[in-house]
């Protein structure tokens, strides 16, 4: 949960086929929103403002309560999203082990804070607290691909990876 | 699993072992197993098991060799290019690689503990329902239905001192009784799976490695209780521990063991999992309850308890996971065998997630009242890098340190809050000489206040104030007055929250202060932290006294800061330096000030 002040959202045009489909799903069950926004936020990468707007008017709530949740919880985002999510544990176990210093050296090499995304929507950065596999301590992920016993060296050879993969 | 295949070859696939690389282990062994014919070598089958989490993640990727031959043997840190010399050799051969074999410590980790919540994670498929039958899965709700009357099942569970394991140590079988004796026929039943605590790992490790186990003990609490519905709320942050139980309760659906008149027995359970969206506080009941009727997480006053008014305003009974894996073996081995376990206010055993500066981290499951100074040394191998032991931090954000001179505390409710610390989620994070206890309790107070929900203002504006001073104390800006203010503020905070979050955010402060007020007093008197850690504070300069000429800090500076020859003392430059403190980790001698 962060404190950071409401963001500009960009009007845009988007497709809100997947969107309809998600909320045609979920539509009779109790407690519905939040499966659907996390449905929605799986599928299109963020919850973009449109969405919100159907969401409101399909499952008769107000926006300002999907404003609420979308606030709340820290899986959720308003804004597009980079094509490579970099997530640093600062966890207690890797606190310890120096995760502050593993954090700070890719705030240099990618010029971005916590919870930012490259402008060419390459990176996105985020700390996070634990990700469960403590004995790897300090831990690093890019997506899905997890490395553990980070050093600062090792920051660098992961940006030079991802920099020569694809944006698709 | 099937029993006929001689050969057995486990592997261990927790989020540790896949994070170090199980999945390309497990497609060498499965390739070379086709490619080399191996079957047709030594005409038995093969059998390639995936497993959940030993343990012991800091050696993974582990696997297990089972031959007929030569039994069990235990390899560790495997990565695909071993994989050939293990068929080879061990297979084919029936040679040990004494060289690629785990070493003593690996058998002291495993003799030491006793497990039994953990009994299936690492030796059978988490994935299949018939590996767990065959470990006499489903025997106890059986039991439960056919031979127990609901009234009898809480009895038994009353009588085996079963305490809350998410922390609370509340009795379980009272929970439940309070539950089951509201009026109404609709009851919801939920299982707390968000492990927000960082450093903790054991609830999901049990829903990786043994899904089975889980649903097992909330529908023999279904059944005790009368609830007809029931809830696994998973923190968003384990996909796999999410994925393998939605595996489990798809085919539990699909074999007749949830649903209507579950195996002819007439009992009624439906179950479902709701993913959580990354807020710690939902681990509080009241506010995971808000949060699956789809509100944001915030806690709310009690009473009315959940018992009473819970989900959607009906009657809620609410436990950790590692509480339900707990009561299938109650009821299968009784309530005296489980009372026999551990000492006499904590009954069975408790799973430690032990990490930080040990030889060895992992989970461990220890019979409670076995001493902290046990756990550490003994199953865990002690201290890494022969370095001093300065304290253990048990109980996550909500706990506090237990320093060396109460390290013979038992590992009990009661004892572990006597010390100022407490179970907790059951976490322990061990902290050597190099580790500033002024840092880890602003990290922890950083952590609840970033999660705390803002309902309350002691916690929403307290827990801030109390950052900011603390902030300022490591930066070198405190004054001896402020040590005073924060223990003031502690104990307002701890009286006036709303919830478990506000009420124990200030222990890692309290506990720290009360054992290191020393360090505290470096900070603000002597403008230094005496276990270098805090960079504002750091001189950056070799002390010649203590250097001994390793070179080690050359090998880990990234910036060329670093001047150092064979046989020289070292020389740091400070023009060249990224204050990284990469040079302040490698040196074993604290020569770095």
């Amino acid at each position: 949960m962060s404190n950071a002040p409401a963001e500009e959202i960009p009007a845009e045009e988007i497709d809100l086929a997947e969107a309809n489909h998600i909320i045609d799903k979920y539509l009779t069950l109790p407690g519905n929103l939040m499966p659907v926004l996390q449905g929605i936020q799986d599928s299109y990468g963020y919850v973009p403002k449109p969405t919100i707007d159907l969401v409101a008017e399909r499952l008769n709530v107000y926006p300002s309560q999907i404003y609420g949740v979308l606030t709340f919880y820290a899986q959720f985002h308003l804004k597009p999203r980079g094509r490579y999510i970099i997530r640093v544990c600062v966890g207690t176990a890797c606190h310890v082990q120096g995760a502050e210093r593993i954090v700070e050296t890719f705030f240099g090499r990618l010029g971005i804070g916590h919870a930012e995304t490259t402008p060419d929507l390459r990176y996105t950065f985020e700390k996070v607290a634990c990700l469960g596999a403590c004995g790897m301590a300090p831990l690093a992920m890019v997506n899905d691909d997890t490395y553990g016993k980070m050093t600062v060296q090792k920051v660098d050879e992961i940006v030079e990876t991802y920099n020569q993969r694809p944006m698709k | 699993m099937s029993d006929n295949a001689a050969v057995k070859i486990l592997i261990c696939q927790g989020t540790g072992g896949i994070s170090a690389g199980a999945k390309q282990v497990e497609a060498e062994f499965t390739r070379l197993i086709a490619e080399k014919g191996i079957v047709a070598q030594v005409g038995k089958r093969c059998d390639i098991v995936k497993t959940g989490c030993r343990g012991l993640c800091a050696n993974d990727v582990l696997v297990d060799v089972i031959t007929p031959e030569l039994g069990r043997v235990t390899y560790d840190f495997v990565v695909p290019a071993d994989v050939e010399a293990i068929l080879d050799q061990h297979i084919v051969n029936n040679e040990i690689i004494e060289k690629k074999k785990a070493k003593e410590y690996y058998n002291t980790f495993v003799d030491q503990q006793m497990r039994v919540v953990m009994t299936g994670c690492g030796q059978i498929d988490p994935e299949l329902l018939s590996a767990y039958i065959e470990e006499d899965g489903f025997k106890a709700i059986e039991k439960c239905v056919k031979e127990m009357k609901p009234a009898e099942v809480i009895d038994e569970v009353k009588k085996s001192g079963l305490r809350g394991r998410g922390g609370g140590g509340f009795p379980t079988g009272m929970k439940w009784s309070f539950c089951a004796a509201s009026p109404g026929n609709h009851k919801y039943l939920i299982c707390n799976a968000d492990e927000g605590d960082p450093g903790a790992f054991m609830d999901r490790s049990i829903l990786e490695g043994d899904p089975y186990c889980i649903i097992e003990g909330m529908m023999i609490a279904a059944y005790a209780i009368g609830c007809d519905a029931g809830y696994v709320y998973v923190r968003a942050e384990y996909p796999l521990a999410i994925d393998r139980l939605q595996k489990a309760l798809d085919t539990c659906y699909e074999k007749g063991y949830l649903g209507k008149n579950i195996q002819g027995w007439g009992f009624d359970f439906d179950m479902r999992i709701k993913k959580g969206a990354g807020a710690f506080v939902c681990g509080e009941e009241t506010a995971l309850m808000a949060s699956i009727e789809g509100e944001r997480g915030m806690p709310r006053p009690r009473p009315p308890f959940p018992a009473v008014k819970g989900l959607w305003g009906f009657p809620t009974n609410i436990n950790n996971v590692e509480t339900f894996a707990n009561v299938r073996h109650i009821i299968n081995k009784g309530s005296d065998w489980y009372a026999s376990l551990g000492t006499d206010t904590t009954k069975g055993t408790k799973i430690f997630a032990v990490t930080g500066k040990v030889k060895h981290t992992g989970l461990v499951e220890v019979p409670a009242g076995m001493s902290v100074r046990d756990v550490i040394y003994k199953v865990c191998g002690g201290i890494a890098n022969n370095r001093k032991f300065k304290a253990v931090q048990a109980g996550g954000p909500s706990g506090g340190c237990i320093p060396a001179e109460v390290l013979d505390t038992p590992v009990d409710y009661d004892s572990l809050i006597k010390a100022g610390a407490m179970m907790g989620s059951g976490g322990l994070v061990v902290m050597d000489e190099t580790t500033c206890m002024v840092d880890v309790a602003r990290f922890f107070l950083s952590f609840t206040k970033m999660e705390s929900c803002g309902k309350c203002v002691p916690c929403r504006i307290g827990l801030k104030a109390m950052l900011d001073i603390l902030e300022r104390i490591t930066e070198g800006r405190g004054e001896m007055a402020d040590i005073d203010t924060l223990l003031e503020m502690g104990a307002t905070i701890k009286k006036a929250s709303l919830c478990g979050l506000g009420q124990t955010a200030p222990n890692p402060i309290l506990s720290t202060v009360k054992y290191f007020r020393n360090e505290y007093e470096a900070h603000i008197i002597d403008k230094r932290c005496p276990s270098n850690s805090c960079k504002e504070l750091l001189l950056w300069q070799v002390v010649p006294e203590k250097c001994v000429k390793c070179g080690a800090c050359l090998r880990a500076c990234p910036s060329n800061a670093i001047k150092w020859e064979k046989g020289q003392v070292a020389e740091l430059v400070k023009e060249n330096c990224t204050k990284c403190k990469s040079c302040y980790d490698a040196c074993r001698f604290m020569a770095i000030e």
